[in-house]
């Protein structure tokens, strides 16, 4: 197995060595950057298939980088978890690269798409490397990778608004990463290791100190800046309604959920499930925050007058979904939260990208302007109706799944009342979607508009023909919208994986 | 019980949804595209009529389709009470479908083609709620009905459409999700099953307050079943075309509901379980006060479409009423009342529908002496009128007739009282227009129609009936309500099937 175990190597390797080939690669031609792109994300897509497939039938794989030994070298470790996670997000960027192409060329413009796709490129890396990293310390770097390429990405926007937006994420996301920084600094401390597999048997004995005990709250602060859980979500809204759309697109699908990943790995992994629910009452405070967070980010993402605001919101409750499963602590429900970053991730995903597609295409973002979209972009907005359904949790797509395993979990552990605040945001998920779609496909176009004539204004006729998103753009989000079926039909494939992980977790495995 | 392993539901589900691509393929040859419906509406009753011998010798068909994770299958078991609902829905259709096109063409409406298309689809989810074998399987199909019936009722897509429209997906939805969904929530995790049993699957399973709690989850979450306070949704839902208030809101969609309620009474929680509940002697209450409520309503509305629908909450919670009163006679004529109500209250529908596009009335106030312009439709709307108050000899007496006995069985008579006065005030609110219509002179204003030579008895009133291809079904569903007195052996043996399965096994 000698490929294998330098393949969790390269899902890191392939795209940082992308990212210095790209700005080489587009002086001779702009576009060359974008194939790089969708190629390397191709390539770490096969490869984390790969890994996922050999770690659920071989077990867990671990790499020495540079064959160190651990605890002294960097050890990178796909068990059935951070497997799962890892094809999750290659996949999700390969997909946005693809859609990336068009919009970019339009939207971001031609001058600064190698910039554009560098930074991509480099947020990939840190993404996929908090993936499958091992070590803390390495851990870090990646959270840093990712977030300074996301904050460019977003100030990369057009608007004025988007260099607030990047500086409020810039700040807000630096406390997150010196409050993570700082607390593995206090692990090194006590344990002087670096090592994931290393400090969890080392702290067993210490798990009385102080130093670890702040240790982990700093962890779990710092890491909840960087998923916006409530109530450290301010940064969130202006960063992923404000960044081109292709980023709000994996900001929301993959920079937020490998954050809640780091955490999932420190709760679980650095630390053992003793130590996160039984000595420490992390679990209230979780399950107190992330409620108040399903309940507060949809009231608020009603609230809302522009598609990529209420995108941006919705992230929100659908972060503390993910939480509360963590925080309930049993097998169904950490199940449920696993299975909901794959389906939030492909959802959100896809709904930004068509967000994007509607700006690319009709240069609207308010909501109350969509009326007639049915029409005129018929299989976008198909798609954005699957979606919009499964965000709201309709049987027979994922997002169903998802809800289920947490609302039987938050039963199995004697905590019904988690069910009516699943279910309330259900119901406020059903009336900011409902809204949309209605818009979309019965909402009459304004009176003035429907009686000009057949000669006046070149806009009410276009609003009247099939003016389709470019094929480009359209395949991903159908491909996602599809996935959104299929795992809400075909749930026991991901669910076998996420029962799994969710397992492993539990029985404080690494 | 031989159990036969086949796929025939899944086609009779099917069969409405391959329509739909027909259907849209079609639609720039209104004939072609009408012709799809009018076979795949005749496929489908076809497929379900097949299924009814192996039912009456006591078979049940089975079919899991596909599991989507352990404890949440999507599979189906046609047992008499679902071919009794399959049948009547999809016998119906065919009689709408005729009806529809007479109605939509005549009218000229938009978006025909959308129209016809989720017509099937509601079809398709009808026969899906019929043969679910879960409560997972029932659940998306019932939500499905919602969403797909929303374009239906949003037709005219007039501000004022957008409103009702909102209304009936808020009410149908939101309690679907707040109620139905928790509840099935909680039986999954107390009972570890949603699969329908002849004997209930929560007996034994959690202390009575529970119990009953999730009970009141269902009923509330049933919101189909447009029991009060939760039947805003209905009048609302009248904004539609007539043709959907008849098959959907007369029949598919709301008897959804009450076939919901009586495989939660009979399927899930079983009759005895519920009898220790106490849940007979206090839900016929909520039900009858239903009834009376909403006939008095009834009384006062001047909209023809709305008195039908006031009349139809109130017939709805016959059903109710019949279900949870828990006696073997009650139940029967529970179910009963489902397939006698679906025909005399199409026929009322169909005849609103009728005057609409021959006279464009919709006001009671109106129909003064229209019964000698439109004979026949106003003969079919007596026959429905008498079968809504329950007359013999039409069909509306057998249900009143089982319900009422089914009440002294339980000991209830103030039941009995309520089926009395709930009798009256349906004649009251039927007959003075069935008395304007044939006896009453037509207000001055309608000359507008001079008089022809060809005029017949009267001054003015030449027999102008709404098309034949509206009149013919409307006459072919008031003899049914006829025919059904005579002769309800099937409906009534199946009924007789289901309430033997659920008592005598135990």
């Amino acid at each position: 197995m000698a490929l294998t175990e330098i393949l969790p190597g390269l899902v890191t390797v392939i795209p940082l060595i992308s990212s210095i080939i790209i700005p080489i690669a587009g002086m001779i031609n702009r576009l060359y950057s974008w194939h790089i792109v969708v190629a390397a994300t191709f390539a770490c897509f096969l490869i984390s298939l790969f890994l996922l497939n050999s770690v659920l039938n071989y077990g867990t794989i671990s790499y020495w980088f540079g064959g160190w030994q651990p605890p002294w070298g960097i050890e990178y470790v796909i068990d059935s978890f951070s497997g799962f996670v890892l094809v999750i997000m290659s996949f999700i960027s390969f997909m946005i690269a693809i859609s990336a192409g068009e919009y970019v060329k339009k939207q971001v413009g031609e001058e600064r798409m190698v910039l554009f796709y560098t930074l991509y490129m480099l947020l990939v890396t840190g993404a996929l490397g908090i993936v499958t990293t091992g070590d803390m310390f390495n851990l870090y770097i990646f959270l840093e990778i990712a977030s300074l390429s996301g904050y460019a990405l977003v100030a990369i926007g057009k608007k004025r608004a988007a260099l607030v937006a990047s500086y409020n994420y810039l700040i807000l996301g630096t406390i997150g990463a010196v409050l993570v920084l700082l607390a593995i600094g206090f692990l090194y401390m006590v344990t002087g290791t670096l090592n994931m597999a290393d400090l969890n048997t080392r702290l067993a004995d210490l798990y009385h100190s102080r130093v670890v005990l702040v240790a982990f709250a700093l962890f779990i602060i710092g890491f909840s800046i960087k998923f916006a859980l409530f109530p450290l979500h301010a940064w969130l809204l202006g960063a992923h309604s404000e960044a081109p759309s292709v980023i709000s697109s994996i900001l929301a699908a993959v920079v937020l959920k490998v954050s809640a990943y780091a955490m999932i790995r420190v709760m679980f992994s650095v630390f053992s499930v003793e130590f996160s629910f039984d000595i420490l009452p992390s679990a209230e405070i979780l399950l107190a925050l992330s409620s108040i967070a399903i309940i507060v980010g949809a009231v608020q993402t009603l609230a809302q007058t522009t598609l990529k605001r209420m995108l941006a919101y919705s992230s929100i409750g659908q972060m503390g979904y993910i939480v509360l499963g963590v925080a309930l602590a049993n097998q169904i429900a950490l199940t449920g939260s696993l299975i909901h970053i794959l389906n939030h991730a492909i959802m959100k995903g896809a709904l930004f990208l068509i967000a994007g597609s509607i700006i690319y295409k009709t240069g609207i973002y308010n909501l109350s302007e969509l009326k007639g979209l049915g029409k005129k972009m018929p299989l976008s907005m198909a798609a954005f109706t699957i979606c919009g359904l499964s965000m709201i949790g309709v049987p027979l797509t994922a997002g169903f799944v998802s809800k289920w395993y947490i609302a039987v979990g938050s039963l199995d552990a004697g905590m019904w009342y988690f069910v009516p605040v699943l279910l309330i945001s259900s119901l406020i998920g059903a009336v900011y979607f409902g809204r949309v779609i209605h818009n979309v496909y019965f909402a009459q176009e304004p009176e003035h508009e429907r009686h000009k004539g057949q000669n006046t204004d070149i806009k009410t006729f276009k609003s009247k023909i099939r003016d389709e998103a470019p094929i480009g753009m359209l395949i991903p989000t159908l491909i996602l919208a599809g996935l959104c079926i299929f795992f809400g039909i075909a749930a026991s494939i991901p669910v076998s994986i996420a029962e799994k992980a969710a397992n492993m977790l539990l029985m404080g495995g690494m | 019980m031989d159990i036969i392993q086949s796929a025939a539901p899944i086609y009779a589900i099917i069969v409405s949804l391959i329509a739909v691509a027909f259907i849209g393929i079609s639609r720039r040859h209104p004939n072609v595209r009408e012709f799809c419906t009018i076979a795949a509406s005749v496929i489908k009753f076809s497929i379900v009529a097949s299924m009814l011998p192996a039912i009456l010798d006591g078979k049940v068909i089975e079919y899991t389709l596909l599991t989507v994770v352990p404890g949440l299958d999507i599979s189906f078991k046609v047992d008499a009470l679902g071919i009794f609902f399959a049948l009547m829905a999809s016998f119906l259709w065919i009689i709408t479908s005729f009806y529809s096109i007479g109605y939509v063409r005549s009218l000229n409406e938009h978006a025909q083609t959308r129209y016809f298309i989720c017509f099937a689809l509601s079809l398709s989810s009808v026969l899906g709620i019929a043969f679910s074998a879960n409560l997972f399987t029932l659940f998306i199909f019932y939500e499905a009905l919602t969403l797909v019936t929303y374009p239906l009722v949003i037709h005219k897509q007039t501000p004022e459409a957008a409103r009702k429209a909102k209304i009936y997906l808020t009410y149908l939805l939101g309690t679907s999700i707040a109620f139905q969904l928790s509840a099935i929530f909680i039986t999954y995790y107390i009972s570890g099953t949603l699969d329908f049993s002849n004997n209930g699957i929560l007996s034994g399973t959690g202390s009575d307050a529970l119990l009953i709690v999730i009970f009141i989850l269902f009923m509330a979450g049933i919101t189909k079943a447009a029991m009060m306070p939760l039947h805003a949704w209905l009048p609302a839902a009248m904004v539609a075309p007539t043709p959907v208030s008849a098959l959907l809101h007369a029949v598919a969609v709301v008897k959804a509901g009450v076939f919901t309620v009586l495989k939660i009474v009979l399927h899930v929680f079983g009759i005895d379980l519920l009898s220790q509940l106490g849940i007979g002697t206090v839900f016929p209450y909520i039900a009858a006060f239903t009834i009376i409520t909403a006939s008095i309503i009834a009384l006062t509305q001047d909209n023809l479409k709305l008195r039908l629908a006031y009349s139809t909450v109130s017939q709805l919670s016959y059903v109710i009423l019949g279900a949870t009163l828990l006696s073997q006679s009650a139940i029967i004529g529970s179910i009963m009342h489902m397939v006698l109500h679906a025909f005399g209250k199409i026929t009322l529908f169909f005849t609103a529908g009728a005057i609409y596009v021959a006279a464009h009335k919709t006001k009671v106030s109106e129909l003064n002496g229209i019964g000698r312009q439109m004979p026949f439709t106003m003969a079919a709307f007596t026959i429905g009128a008498l079968s809504m108050i329950g007359i013999p000899p039409v069909g509306g007496f057998i249900s009143k007739w089982y319900i009422g006995i089914g009440s002294i069985e339980a000991g209830q008579l103030i039941i009995l009282a309520v089926i009395a006065v709930s009798t009256i005030l349906n004649a009251w609110y039927f007959m003075p227009i069935v008395y304007a219509a044939f006896f009453k002179e037509p207000e001055s204003e309608h000359h507008a129609t001079p008089p022809t030579p060809h005029g017949g008895v009267g001054s003015e009133s030449k027999i102008h009936e709404a098309p034949a291809f509206m009149v013919i079904p409307l006459l072919i569903t008031a003899i049914g309500t006829l025919i059904l007195f005579f002769a309800p052996s099937v409906f009534l043996d199946l009924a007789k099937m289901v309430v033997a399965a659920a008592t005598g096994v135990n």
